[in-house]
C-alpha cells in the first residue's frame, strides 16, 4: 500500500521534472515539436534519470553503511567515503589523466573503499556505550580528508573541479555525461540480493556468527557497494549529503529494519525526495537554480522532524 | 556429544577459564550453574564459536569448533546469548524468521514459513507476531529471542539464562518445551540457569562452575546438596526433599 503510493509519487515527480526548466516545454508540444522531444532526450530526461538513480542509490548505501557500522547517524557522504572518492578522483586526475574512464573510476572507488575501511576500524575502537561519538568522529574524519583534498587541489590549481565534486547538483547533467550512474544503479540493485545478510550484520556480530554468516565477507561486500555508488555519484553529480542519512531513518522508523522488505521502499523514497528537492530547487528562484543539497537539507529535515514528533502508530 | 578438552581462556592477564575438561552427552538437558563471573557465558560462547578459543579443543559431534564451516555449524548448533544487543527494529515474526536463515540464505521456502509459525505458536507469540520488538515487554522480547533460537532447528541448543524476565508460566512452559525437545527428538540442550530449583527439576545433568573451573558434575540428586551449594555459591540455604523432588530454600 505504502509502496504503491511511493511509486506513484515518484512517477508523478518524474513527469513533472520533464516539464520544469528554463526552456518552456508543455506536454502538448512533445507531439508536435521535434525540438521538444530533443530537449527531453538530451537534457530533461537524463537529468531526471540521474536524480532518480542518485537518490535511490545513495539512500540504499546509507542503509547499508548504518547496518555495517551499527549506528543510525552515519552516511557515506559525511563519514569519509565521499571525501575518499573525491581524493581518489583528484589523484587520478593529477597522476594518470590518460587512463580510460572506467579505470579512473576503479581507482577512485579503491580509495573510497580504503577510507571507509579505516573509518570502520576507528569506529570499532569507540566505546559502544557512546553511540553519538560515531557520527562525530565520522564528521571529523571526513572533514580531515576533505581538507586534504582541498589542499592538494589548491596546490595543483584544480579548485574548480573540486567545487564540482564537493557540491552536488544536477544542472550539468546532459546525455553523454551521466551514464556512469547506471553502474551505480546496477550495484545498488545487486546489493538487494544481500538484503538479508545486511539485516543480520545489523543485529551484531554475535547474531551473525550464530546464523552462520561470514561476517567479514558481508562487511567487505557492503563497503564495496557503498564505495562504488559513492565514487560514481561524486564524479558525475558531486557530493549530496543527508540523503543517505535521512531516508534510511525515515524508512526504518516507519517500517523497521527487515531490509528484504524495506530496501525497495528506501530506494524509491530516496529517489522521490531528491527529485522533489531538485524540482523545488529549479522553481524557487526561477530561472536560477538552488543546489539540490541545500533544498534536500531543508526538505529532509522537515520530513524527519515531522516523523519524530508525529504521534507514534503501533503496527 | 560436546567434548571440551584442555580449554583455558585469558583476557589480558586474567584467567577466565582454567583447564576445562568436560563431556556433555548427546540428548538431554545439561544445566550450567555457578556464581556470577564463574565463566559460564564464556564457556558457552567458546562452544558456539562466538569468540575464537585460545587453547584446547572443542568438538560438537564430529565437528571441530573453529575448523568447521560457519554455516554448517549454524545448522548443528544455535545459541541464545545472555545479553542481547538492543532490540532490532523487526517484528516478532521477522526476528523469528531470521532463525531460518542458515537454511534458506535469503529465500525462505514454504517449509521455512511453516517452521516460523510453529515456533511462534510454541512460545505463545502468535498474537504478538506482527508487533515490533521495541513495543514489547522485556519478557515478551525474551520469548521472541528464544523462539528465534528454536526456529533454527538445530540438534544442539545453547541457552544463556533464557529465563531472564520470564514469568513463572513462561518459564515453566519454556522448560517443558525444552524437556520435550530433548526427550522426543533427542536434542541436546545446554542451559545456564541461576534458579537451582529449575535446574534440579528439569536437568538431566548439572555442571557447577566456579572461578573458571568445573567444581562438580552430576545428576541433580548429586549436585543439589547443601555441601555442594555451599562450596559453589558460598551461601547456606536449606534444601528440602519433598515427594522425591529437591527444593532449595530462598
Ligand atoms: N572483556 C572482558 N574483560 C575482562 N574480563 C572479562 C571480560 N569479559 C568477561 N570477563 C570476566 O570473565 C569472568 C567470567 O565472565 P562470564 O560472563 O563468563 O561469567 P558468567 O559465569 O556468565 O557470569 P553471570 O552469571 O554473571 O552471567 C568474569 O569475572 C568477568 O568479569
Ligand atoms: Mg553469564
Amino acid at each position: 500500500m505504502i509502496c504503491l503510493a511511493l511509486v506513484l509519487t515518484l512517477v508523478l515527480l518524474c513527469i513533472t521534472s520533464l516539464f520544469v526548466g528554463v526552456a518552456d516545454l508543455s506536454p502538448a508540444a512533445i507531439l508536435s515539436d521535434p525540438a521538444a522531444l530533443d530537449l527531453i532526450w538530451t537534457s530533461r530526461g537524463p537529468r531526471t534519470v540521474a536524480v532518480v538513480i542518485t537518490g535511490g542509490a545513495l539512500a540504499v548505501s546509507g542503509t547499508i553503511m548504518q547496518m555495517i557500522v551499527r549506528n543510525r547517524f552515519v552516511e557515506p557522504m559525511t563519514a569519509g567515503t565521499g571525501q575518499g572518492a573525491a581524493l581518489g578522483i583528484l589523484l587520478v586526475t593529477l597522476f594518470t589523466p590518460s587512463l580510460p574512464i572506467l579505470m579512473k573510476m576503479a581507482l577512485a572507488t579503491t580509495v573510497a573503499l580504503a577510507t571507509s575501511t579505516v573509518f570502520l576500524f576507528i569506529v570499532n575502537r569507540l566505546p559502544p556505550t557512546q553511540p553519538m561519538l560515531v557520527p562525530l568522529v565520522g564528521l571529523i574524519y571526513g572533514g580531515i580528508i576533505g581538507a586534504g583534498v582541498l589542499f592538494v587541489a589548491y596546490q595543483a590549481d584544480l579548485l574548480q573541479y573540486i567545487d564540482i565534486w564537493m557540491n552536488g547538483e544536477f544542472s550539468g547533467v546532459l546525455q553523454g555525461r551521466y551514464e556512469l550512474l547506471w553502474i551505480a544503479a546496477g550495484v545498488a540493485a545487486l546489493s538487494y540480493l544481500a538484503a538479508d545478510q545486511f539485516a543480520i550484520i545489523g543485529m551484531g556480530r554475535t547474531a551473525s556468527v550464530n546464523l552462520g554468516l561470514n561476517y567479514t565477507q558481508v562487511v567487505v561486500v557492503g563497503l564495496l557497494s557503498i564505495s562504488v555508488v559513492t565514487a560514481l555519484t561524486v564524479v558525475t553529480v558531486g557530493m549530496i549529503p543527508f540523503v543517505g542519512l535521512v531516508v534510511p531513518n525515515i524508512v526504518s522508523r516507519l517500517s523497521g529494519d527487515n531490509l528484504r522488505a524495506t530496501l525497495p521502499m528506501t530506494a524509491v523514497s530516496g529517489a522521490a525526495l531528491v527529485l522533489a528537492s531538485d524540482i523545488v530547487g529549479r522553481l524557487i528562484r526561477y530561472p536560477f537554480e538552488i543546489a539540490v543539497g541545500s533544498v534536500f537539507g531543508v526538505l529532509g529535515a522537515a520530513v524527519f522532524l515531522w516523523l519524530l514528533y508525529a504521534p507514534r502508530r503501533h503496527a | 556429544m560436546i567434548e571440551i578438552s584442555g580449554v583455558s581462556y585469558r583476557i589480558g592477564g586474567a584467567r577466565i577459564l582454567d583447564g576445562i575438561n568436560l563431556t556433555l552427552p548427546k540428548g538431554g538437558i545439561s544445566a550450567l550453574i555457578g556464581p556470577n563471573g564463574a565463566g559460564k557465558s564464556t564457556l558457552l560462547s567458546l562452544i558456539a564459536r562466538l569468540m575464537p578459543h585460545q587453547t584446547g579443543t572443542i568438538t560438537v559431534d564430529n565437528l571441530v569448533v573453529g575448523a568447521c564451516p560457519n554455516n554448517t555449524f549454524a545448522r548443528k548448533l544455535a545459541i541464545l546469548p545472555q545479553a542481547s544487543d538492543a532490540a532490532p527494529l523487526l517484528s516478532v515474526r521477522e526476528l523469528v524468521g531470521f532463525g531460518r536463515y542458515p537454511y534458506h540464505k535469503g529465500r525462505p521456502s514454504a517449509e521455512d514459513h511453516a517452521k516460523v509459525e510453529r515456533a511462534l505458536a510454541t512460545f505463545g507469540l502468535t498474537d504478538l507476531a506482527a508487533r515490533r520488538l521495541d513495543t514489547l515487554s522485556g519478557g515478551q522480547r525474551q520469548r521472541a529471542q528464544v523462539a528465534m533460537t528454536y526456529a533454527q532447528d538445530t540438534d544442539y541448543i545453547l541457552l544463556d539464562e533464557p529465563l531472564n524476565n520470564l514469568d513463572i508460566a513462561a518459564s515453566r512452559s519454556l522448560m517443558r518445551v525444552l524437556r520435550d525437545l530433548a526427550a522426543s527428538q533427542g536434542r541436546t540442550i545446554v542451559i545456564v540457569l541461576h534458579d537451582i530449583n529449575y535446574a534440579a527439576a528439569y536437568a538431566d545433568l548439572i555442571v557447577a562452575m566456579k572461578g573458571g573451573r568445573i567444581v562438580a558434575t552430576g545428576t541433580p540428586d548429586d549436585i543439589v546438596t547443601e555441601a555442594v551449594v555451599r562450596e559453589v555459591f558460598e551461601t547456606d540455604p536449606k534444601i528440602h526433599r519433598i515427594d522425591g523432588k529437591v527444593i532449595i530454600e530462598v
